[in-house]
């Protein structure tokens, strides 16, 4: 990626700085500049970038930035907090009615991923609040869009009420509003048509919805790679419909969303979800501060240790800690471990999320999907079980049996097996260092 | 001449010419007894495009126009101010960012060399840099490749929710307006009621569309498709595929085996791969360009939903720092609103008021004199 983050552009206007000793009042004016630019290039609009750099300039110069050893990163920190605050602090529920049915209303610009969201946002209801969601087909304009939300629908099964797209949007919400009531379906999400933001007479069609069915939630859906226009596009939908809430979609493509807090910046509406990939279980409640680290390029560590927690059992993550203390960690734990490596979805996904990798040059065209950790494992599987306790046992002649067994070379076992014997003396190291309890998981060197 | 007065010309037809026009649309409105020629049809339907695009751009037109003569108001003299505040205006249009800063210093070299102190003399400089970096790679090709005998094949690419399938359809109205034959391939077997959705198409623009069930292998529907245009003689086929981010390693992996398929049938196919882009996308633009050049060879982009207040200024540095051109702008939900990008009309939209006043101060100060 042609981004750098923010660290390494204060790092490196720091670096500069260093050899005068002490920082002036013109090296803060200097390190704003790199923070504007730093906003700037994530797509944040530049009037709120400037706000924003108003602010953060009277904090670190009312701080002690221009005492500290470290003004880089106290710059950096007054802005990801000022950053973390601006976005709302922490995260927002959906709006619930007390009395049901609760209607939710899907809105936004064409190909945000209003009806993909909407399917997303059925399942996160029946999962979490066990709600029983129907979605309606508001969308006539598109051709096979209700095709599409009926697809969803069976996917996720959930129902779907659609009157074909003959029917006005207004009569379809009206009789999908007495469709909910009588089979007390208690949670209506509307699909409503992507429309431009300036199209009146659209617009006034959203309002007529809104009238007819005064929905709990009015999600206003956006496309996070969305640029300088974000601004325009919440405006307007904020001016004339009062928004609830807003889902960022396609967050897992790796632009930095400064649309988000551009949005944030003018609606002062919470962005409650966040869109993280195309099936349907991919929808995650948003996190200010993780966004406010991934708008200034510097990865996002929380997403990995709970996508990490919520895949990894924690009785066996107790069983294997003992195991790596006490030295019985053999290969077939370690195969183990492989298996929930590959739960956590694409490697080269989690890479990217990691602070700094974006710096590590080919990472990009590295090809980490699975496929080494599959020939790692086939290697292991055609071992005894007594050659996986003991591999000292595993001499020349089961070495080519291994590798025949597995499809791989005779130097890949050969590899493993270096690579396996160097982690567990990495394991004893670290055991014998107390006082450093640490996620056994995180220091895990994996051999490839 | 000054360079805004050159560029006028080119675009302001003169007085005679204007004449000419206006008959050929007098003629145009006896068009019911067919007496009309077709040159003069042919001139009428350029001068349709030209307003379409005019006014498609018409709203972010005066918004840029506003924001830089508010900024020559705001700013008299050139200084760091000015051009933090240049920067803004440009940033605002998501030119892209390494392009601005590129831009405005070499405008602050030009400030500093030519002894510039008064803002209102730097903004012919500014146009003039502008039309100079899109015109830098100019010597890309902006018209699409169609094979004059046998078969084209043009693959359509692009991130989620872009408008590809929309695109497509529009492309394959106006190669059948053309009178060639034309087909579809349903390559996005992933998304749900994605196929319907061209097949809708196919049948509002009365093409052929090939396609498999949801779910099939995208690579096995190409190669149907290409085998199908073959036998049945087709003039153009395109190819829809799947919205993909980017970054997915694995789904940008299935785009280069589809293209390979494509290959084994026609090597020399495809013979364009569009890259739809959403001109309401920001930064990302580039890597999006970036990633899918280096699968599929992006041969051009089709800038999508131009319509709406978004200026997609970041096209200026994807022909800039990439070298790929765009070739068609989306200017509505029309079936004939795609047109053919003229990199000239888009860089006079976005100036426009601005060379006419530039004209009018001209002839104001040649007046005094």
């Amino acid at each position: 990626m042609a981004f750098e983050g923010l660290g390494e552009r204060l790092q490196a206007t720091m670096d500069r700085i260093k050899s005068k000793g002490k920082v002036s009042e013109t090296d803060i004016k200097v390190m704003m500049r790199e923070v504007r630019l730093a906003l700037l290039e994530a797509d944040v609009n530049f009037k709120v970038v400037k706000q924003f750099i108003n602010q953060v300039k009277e904090r670190a110069l009312g701080s002690d930035v221009m005492q500290s050893l470290t003004p880089g990163q106290q710059v950096i920190k007054i802005v990801k907090e000022e950053l973390t605050e601006l976005m709302g602090g922490d995260n927002q529920k959906i709006n619930l009615s007390q009395k049901p049915p609760t209607v939710i209303m899907m809105v936004g610009l064409q190909g945000a991923g209003k009806t993909t969201t909407a399917g997303k946002l059925a399942l996160h209801l029946r999962k979490n609040f066990n709600k029983k969601p129907m979605l309606v087909a508001g969308d006539i304009y598109r051709p096979a869009a209700i095709d599409q939300l009926e697809t969803v629908g069976k996917q996720i099964d959930v129902p779907v009420f659609a009157l074909g797209d003959q029917v006005k949007p207004q009569q379809i919400v009206t009789e999908a509003m007495a469709h909910a009531k009588a089979e007390h379906l208690d949670t209506v999400i509307i699909d409503t048509a992507g429309r431009l933001h300036i199209d009146e007479a659209l617009m006034d069609e959203l309002k007529d919805i809104k009238e007819i069915a005064s929905p709990d939630e009015i999600m206003l859906v956006v496309d996070s790679m969305t640029g300088q226009d974000a601004v325009n596009v919440a405006e307007s939908f904020n001016d004339l419909l009062d928004i609830t809430g807003v889902t960022l979609t396609k967050l897992d493509g790796d632009t930095r969303g400064g649309a988000a807090l551009s949005i944030r910046s003018v609606t002062e509406k919470p962005i409650k979800f966040a869109g993280m990939s195309e099936k349907m279980d991919g929808l995650e409640t948003f996190h200010p501060d993780r966004m406010a680290q991934r708008i200034l390029g510097m990865g996002d560590v929380m997403s990995i240790i709970e996508k990490a927690q919520s895949t990894v059992d924690e009785d066996e993550q107790k069983v294997l800690q003992q195991k790596i203390k006490d030295q019985s960690f053999t290969l077939d734990d370690f195969l183990e471990q492989m298996d929930q490596v590959k739960n956590l979805g694409p490697l080269d996904e989690l890479l990217k999320m990691m602070p700094g990798a974006n710096k590590i040059k080919g990472l990009d065209k590295m090809q980490m999907s699975g496929n080494e950790i599959d020939h790692v494992q086939a290697i292991i599987r055609s071992m005894t079980m007594e050659e996986r306790e003991n591999p000292a046992k595993i001499n020349a002649s089961r070495k080519k049996r291994i590798a025949r067994g597995s499809g791989r070379t005779l130097q890949e076992v050969n590899r493993l097996l270096k690579q396996f014997g160097e982690m567990k003396k990495m394991m004893k190291q670290m055991t014998s260092q107390k006082g450093r309890k640490k996620n056994s998981f995180g220091n895990m060197g994996l051999p490839f | 001449m000054s360079f805004l007065k050159r560029l006028k010309d080119r675009f302001q037809p003169n007085k005679e010419k204007e004449a000419e026009e206006q008959s050929a649309e007098a003629q145009h409105e006896k068009l019911d007894d067919g007496l009309i020629s077709i040159e003069a049809f042919e001139e009428w339907e350029q001068e349709q495009i030209g307003y379409k695009f005019k006014a498609g751009l018409e709203k972010s037109r005066e918004k840029f126009q506003n924001e830089i003569n508010e900024l020559m108001a705001r700013y008299r003299t050139v200084d760091e101010d000015f051009f933090e505040a240049l920067e803004e205006v440009l940033i605002s249009a998501d030119v892209g960012f390494n392009t601005v800063m590129e831009l405005t210093d070499e405008l602050r070299h030009v400030a500093k060399v030519e002894n510039i102190t008064d803002t209102a003399d730097l903004k012919e400089t500014i146009v003039e840099k502008m039309v100079e970096i899109y015109e830098r790679n100019d010597d890309l090709p902006e018209t699409v490749n169609i094979q004059e005998q046998g078969l084209t094949v043009i693959l359509v690419v692009g991130v989620n929710g872009v408008g590809k399938t929309t695109s497509i359809g529009k492309l394959a109205h106006k190669y059948k307006q053309e009178g060639k034959q034309v087909m579809l391939a349903a390559g996005d077997t992933f998304r749900a009621g994605a196929i319907n959705q061209l097949k809708v198409w196919g049948e509002r623009v009365d093409v052929d569309v090939i396609s498999q069930s949801e779910g099939s292998d995208p690579a096995a529907v190409m190669f149907d498709a290409i085998n199908a245009a073959k036998k049945r003689g087709t003039d153009v086929l395109i190819c829809d595929t799947a919205g993909r981010l980017q970054n997915k390693g694995n789904l940008m992996n299935e785009l280069s085996k589809m293209k390979n398929v494509i290959q084994k049938v026609v090597p020399e196919a495809p013979h364009e791969s569009l890259l739809v882009l959403d001109a309401t996308t920001g930064q990302n633009a580039l890597s999006q360009a970036k990633a899918f050049k280096e699968v599929t060879d992006v041969s051009g982009i089709v800038l999508t939903k131009l319509d709406g207040t978004a200026k997609g200024g970041i096209v200026l540095a994807i022909k800039n720092e990439l070298g790929i051109p765009v070739k068609f702008v989306g200017l509505g939900e029309q079936l004939d609103d795609l047109q053919e990008f003229s990199a000239e009309n888009y860089v006079y939209g976005l100036f426009a008021d601005m060379i006419s006043n530039a004209e009018e101060i001209d002839d104001s100060a040649e007046d005094e004199v």
